[in-house]
């Protein structure tokens, strides 16, 4: 088992703090190879959020009382870690919302009904999560805008040489793409997308949920304008994620949900809104969300990003060479050092939702089905894919019982 | 097969033999019902074709077309068998534990959704032909803009 060796990432040490791994699955040690649609939680995050709920919790932003002000100040103290995390320059920049798909929501609507109308193109890749593909397809139609595609080829590598034809004719407004593919583990270089977008004067929009869990995400390296990411899959509560937005862009726009909170004054003839990052947070928050989420990011970068990553590179590469034994699999995606810790594959003549349920019996969770991206499985020509995908805690073995578990699934269907 | 008493439970020899050797695949061209449903969990789609007898209530030939798993392929090709000779009054009233006890292994709530794929979407194409009652719950169909 070569594939812990030289890296400073002690998984074994690492996925203790996991209290879901004391179990077993159908009599089996559990295979928890869905990490890319959540991520289990350390023990670290969970007891943050009882301590919280124990001693300081109370509303936020508005009780006098002393319960009031810790609570506060916890849940400021979970954005300046998210902050941290992003590298992002402002912390009133972070806004907290439900998850990755809340916040691309919040820049669709609130950047997009003001700003885009006919003549104008939201471009993105084929290889877009449905969170960062149906809001934009929805408002661009909406606002007669136009809805552009960039192919990708089958590495998930977007056509960057095409950019320009495709959106021929039209003023480009907005470049949405992921910076992790959640379906095939692509890991993309920007760089090219955002000085394009930003050329044509357009504003660069980064989903960034699949990417921040397993790499450093920085904000001002990546250079765009907008990142979202989901705190659930990154070792923090559901219920709970962030959008980065540059400053001057939040200050011009429109709120996206509106009532308590997020206020400056209500008069009967007029309300005003309130400042960053209260405009874009109406109602009361998921407050201990928000402090499970920096636990999430201290757990997390105690770690290291940079170990993190380079350990699923390793556990990439131990996937693909044992699924690649397996006769009659389809491997997908890239080449292990271009790919974060997840594999997606088909079997031969056997439907994923077999595949998976079969793997189930057997202690292995992987996902089944279309990963919320239907364009790409479009493209792929499947309906389907199953994938297998890896974290900080995720060990060797695992890999090796979804392997031996495959060739359960092909006697079966022998 | 593999020895594994759950594994073998849940696929058992007929769901396999429906699902290698699916009654009533095809299409039925120029049939006098049809619909097309989706599976939204894995977008797996299914065709039923309908044609009836010249009484205009019998279901004469029923087939089905498209792709899924073991359980939805094996699920619809029996459906297949059950329905052809029925009315469609009666198969719109087909209480889906009739089918259910046909699959004859317990499902889990995903899995039942694979299951009644074909159930549902017979039940729409008779609904659009005949307007008989439409199927409780249902989501994933995009072609309900009936008339």
């Amino acid at each position: 088992m070569a594939v812990t060796a030289g890296t400073k990432l002690d998984a074994r040490a690492l996925r203790r703090d996991f209290p879901i791994f004391e179990q077993e699955m159908h009599g089996k040690p559990l295979a928890y190879l869905d990490s890319a649609n959540s991520s289990q939680k350390p023990r670290q995050v969970l007891e943050a959020m009882d301590h919280f709920y124990e001693t300081s919790y109370a509303n936020v932003h508005r009780a006098v009382h002393l319960l009031g002000e810790r609570a506060t100040s916890a849940l400021e103290h979970a954005r300046e870690r998210v902050r941290d995390l992003l590298n992002a320059p402002d912390v009133r920049e972070i806004i907290f919302v439900r998850n990755a798909t809340e916040a691309l929501n919040l820049v669709a609507y609130s950047w997009g009904l003001n700003n885009l109308g006919p003549g104008d193109a939201v471009v993105v890749t084929e290889l877009e999560h449905h969170s960062n593909f149906v809001p934009w397809q929805y408002i661009a139609g909406r606002q007669g805008a136009e809805f552009l595609m960039v192919p990708i080829d089958e590495n998930g590598d977007p056509d960057v040489a095409a950019l320009e034809s495709i959106a021929r004719g039209h003023t480009v407004k907005v470049v949405a793409t992921n910076l992790v593919s959640n379906s095939l583990g692509t890991i993309h270089d920007l760089a090219p997308l955002v000085s394009w977008a930003h050329e044509q004067g357009a504003i660069f929009v980064c989903d960034a949920a699949q990417a921040a869990p397993h790499m450093k995400v920085d904000v001002q390296a990546i250079g765009a304008d907008f990142v979202a990411v989901s705190g659930h899959k990154m070792c923090g509560p559901s219920g709970i994620g962030a959008l980065w937005g540059r400053g001057e862009l939040l200050q011009s726009m429109e709120p996206f949900l509106l009532g308590g909170h997020m206020i400056s004054s209500v008069r009967v003839d007029k309300t005003t809104w309130g400042e960053l990052p209260h405009k874009f947070e109406a109602g009361t928050s998921p407050i201990a969300e928000a402090v499970g989420l920096g636990a999430a990011v201290d757990y997390l970068e105690a770690a290291g990003l940079d170990a993190i990553e380079a350990y699923e590179h390793e556990l990439a590469a131990y996937a693909l060479g044992r699924l690649a034994e397996v006769p009659g699999i389809t491997l997908y995606g890239p080449p292990a050092d271009r790919r974060a810790g997840l594999v997606s594959f088909n079997l031969e003549g056997i439907h994923p939702h077999d595949v998976a349920q079969i793997l189930d019996l057997q202690g292995v969770a992987i996902r089944a089905g279309h990963h919320c991206c239907q364009p790409l499985m479009q493209k792929l020509g499947v309906s389907a894919t199953n994938r297998a995908s890896f974290y900080l805690y995720t060990i060797p073995e695992e890999i090796d019982q979804l392997v031996e578990g495959l060739y359960a699934v092909r006697k079966v269907f022998a | 097969m593999t020895g594994d008493p759950a594994l073998e439970s849940l696929y058992r020899e007929v769901i396999l033999d429906h699902y290698k050797n699916p009654r009533g695949h095809g299409v039925i061209e120029d049939a006098d019902a049809e619909a097309e449903g989706q599976n939204p969990l894995c977008g797996d789609e299914v065709s039923v074709y309908v044609a009836f007898a010249a009484d205009g209530e019998t279901i004469d030939d029923v087939k089905f077309s498209g792709r899924g798993c073991a359980i939805s392929q094996a699920a619809t090709s029996m459906l297949m068998e059950m329905t052809k000779g029925r009315t469609a009054e009666q198969v719109a009233s087909l209480d889906k534990e009739e089918l259910l006890a046909e699959i004859g292994v317990p499902l889990t709530p995903v899995r039942l959704k694979c299951a009644m794929l074909g159930l549902t979407t017979l039940k729409v194409a008779l609904h659009k032909a005949k307007g008989t009652p439409l199927p409780e719950g249902l989501a994933g169909f995009d072609d309900l803009e009936l008339t």
